[in-house]
């Protein structure tokens, strides 16, 4: 396997991340601007700082077909960075929240996005033509907490969401006269505005750190505080799921995770490195973890002499260098997405963390 | 390293290890505000039920986990009036350059002598690992630090009584 493609952009947290659908523009959260870095050989060299926020950058996406991207902050607002010949143009989108905005994603029809607030509730956002602005509907009902993460079904009309109430939900965020009518799935048949599809209780009421929804939108999975991981087959509308699966780990809490096709989901977060795990709806198991830790082995054991350890002594006070970590992040991975995919298998997936990196792994 | 405090340092590792996975929060309650959730106890559900290490009834670790930051505070051992005072005057005079020590918290909980305030803006800055390390180093040192100062008060107090004495041998 070749070896991951690491870039090391700068010492601050990457909140976020997203790649242009060509893969040469990446839009980095820092602090309170959006960085675009273009991809120059290897490399990839500050491009454009998009600035319009005065509190920390959350989140950010990249619309894959239209190149718009969308962030949102603590300060209570998201903006719609519309690409133009002179530049990235904001508008400001009517969220109607006042607590920070936490995360935000676009549908995959680009009409809609959806953004998660500490405000307990989630802004459904629309482009209204005849006010000439992106107007927001507020999913509201059950949810009692911060929400952390969202994620949209292939349909563009299904929205799963988690909070730090320790649930995960799927909400229809289906919008008259932008969505098309869905066909009805395991989820449900006729899906007005605001309908909960789904509520699922994590084991040891941990926050719900992130969710995803399978290739084709069957299954949900999402992680938690408690390391666990959980996989919910629904088998129709207002019927209990056909099985709802938790793989409990000795590992430390996954912040993210993607799946690849319908039989394996890729995780990564406090631990620094993805881990992988493999199964379907007979039950799910970790599968270990996607780096091959070289980096410890023959580098460490070379320079042993007394030299080295005199050295080592003198000039930091101990014998042994134990600052880095034996993986690629040295920090926690906030978030990893898909970067290459091949039909509904993820290729090459791209990670981003509290340290700065953001790495490329082929899986 | 003595046989019991092996796993005692033991345990607080894991424990810290575990409790600071911490990720940015801004506050619920309070509009643009982000604060650590484990001192504002504005919102319940983002705290975590606190957890004791006790190696014995005079040394013992409370470790209060939320969201966005830790707190961990330690009861460090004292045996008789002379090691209170000494550990009084250690604390004091750490608590009172907190402003250059980061993670230290300017006031120790109530029932212990000294506390840490470590929020996800640390673990952002600084290498995690390093941190539980520091706090583990700290509770190693710092029982070392206070038998040692005895120590020397005991010898300088010995030698003030003896040429105090003196004159009337």
């Amino acid at each position: 396997m070749a070896p991951p493609e690491v870039h090391h952009l700068f010492h601050n947290p990457i909140a976020d991340h997203s790649f242009s659908a060509d893969r040469n523009t990446l839009a980095i959260a820092r602090d309170t601007t959006v960085e675009l870095y273009g991809r120059a050989g290897n490399a990839f060299k500050l491009q454009d700082e998009l600035k319009g926020h005065d509190k920390t950058v959350t989140s950010l996406d990249i619309a894959p077909n239209s190149g718009r991207i969308v962030s949102c902050s603590q300060d209570r607002n998201a903006l719609v960075w519309e690409p133009t010949p002179q530049g990235y143009k904001p508008t400001l989108v009517l969220l109607r929240i006042n607590r920070a905005a936490t995360f935000v994603r676009w549908s995959p029809s680009e009409t809609k996005f959806a953004v998660g607030s500490g405000d307990r509730l989630i802004a459904v956002c629309y482009f209204e033509q005849e006010n000439d602005w992106w107007v927001s509907k507020h999913l509201k009902k059950p949810i009692r907490s911060t929400v952390t993460t969202l994620a949209w079904h292939p349909n563009s009309v299904l929205l799963a969401a988690g909070s730090t109430d320790a649930h995960a939900r799927v909400f229809s965020s289906f919008i008259k006269g932008v969505d098309a009518r869905p066909d009805p799935t395991a989820w449900g048949e006729r899906l007005p505005f605001n309908t909960v599809c789904g509520e699922y209780l994590n084991n040891s009421a941990g926050w719900v750190h992130s969710v995803a929804f399978s290739p084709s939108g069957d299954a949900l999975a999402f992680a938690a505080h408690d390391s666990s991981i959980t996989v919910v087959y629904p088998s129709a509308p207002e019927q209990p799921p056909k099985a709802v699966i938790s793989i409990n780990t000795q590992l430390l809490p996954f912040m993210s995770l993607i799946w690849n096709g319908e039989a394996e989901i890729i995780a990564a977060g406090h631990g620094c490195e993805p881990y992988r795990f493999n199964g379907g709806i007979e039950g799910w198991q970790l599968s270990g973890a996607l780096e091959a830790k070289a980096l410890g082995g023959s580098g460490d054991q070379r320079e042993e002499s007394a030299l080295n350890m005199f050295r080592q002594m003198d000039l930091k006070g101990k014998v042994k260098d134990d600052t880095q970590l034996k993986t690629t992040h040295q920090n926690t991975v906030t978030t990893i997405r898909a970067y290459e995919t091949a039909g509904d298998a993820v290729r090459k997936f791209s990670s981003s963390g509290v340290d700065g990196r953001v790495v490329i792994w082929n899986v | 390293m003595s046989q019991s405090l092996r796993p005692y340092l033991q345990a607080v590792r894991s424990s810290l290890t575990a409790a600071l996975c911490l990720s940015n929060f801004a506050s619920q309650t309070a509009e643009r505000h982000n604060v650590p959730e484990v001192e504002a106890r504005t919102s319940p559900e983002v705290l975590l039920t606190p957890l004791t290490v006790a190696r014995n009834e005079n040394e013992r670790v409370l470790i209060e986990p939320s969201i966005n930051s830790i707190r961990i505070s330690i009861k460090i051992k004292q045996a008789d009036e002379i090691e209170h005072i000494l550990v009084h005057k250690f604390t004091r005079f750490l608590t009172q350059r907190a402003e250059s020590f980061f993670i230290l918290r300017r006031k120790p909980i109530k029932g212990y002598d000294i506390s840490f305030l470590i929020t996800n803006f640390h673990t952002e800055e600084m290498l995690k690992h390093k941190l539980v390390d520091f706090i583990i180093q700290f509770m190693e040192e710092v029982d070392k630090e206070i038998s040692e100062m005895k120590l020397f008060l005991n010898a300088r107090a010995r030698f003030v009584a003896e040429s105090f004495l003196t004159p009337f041998d």
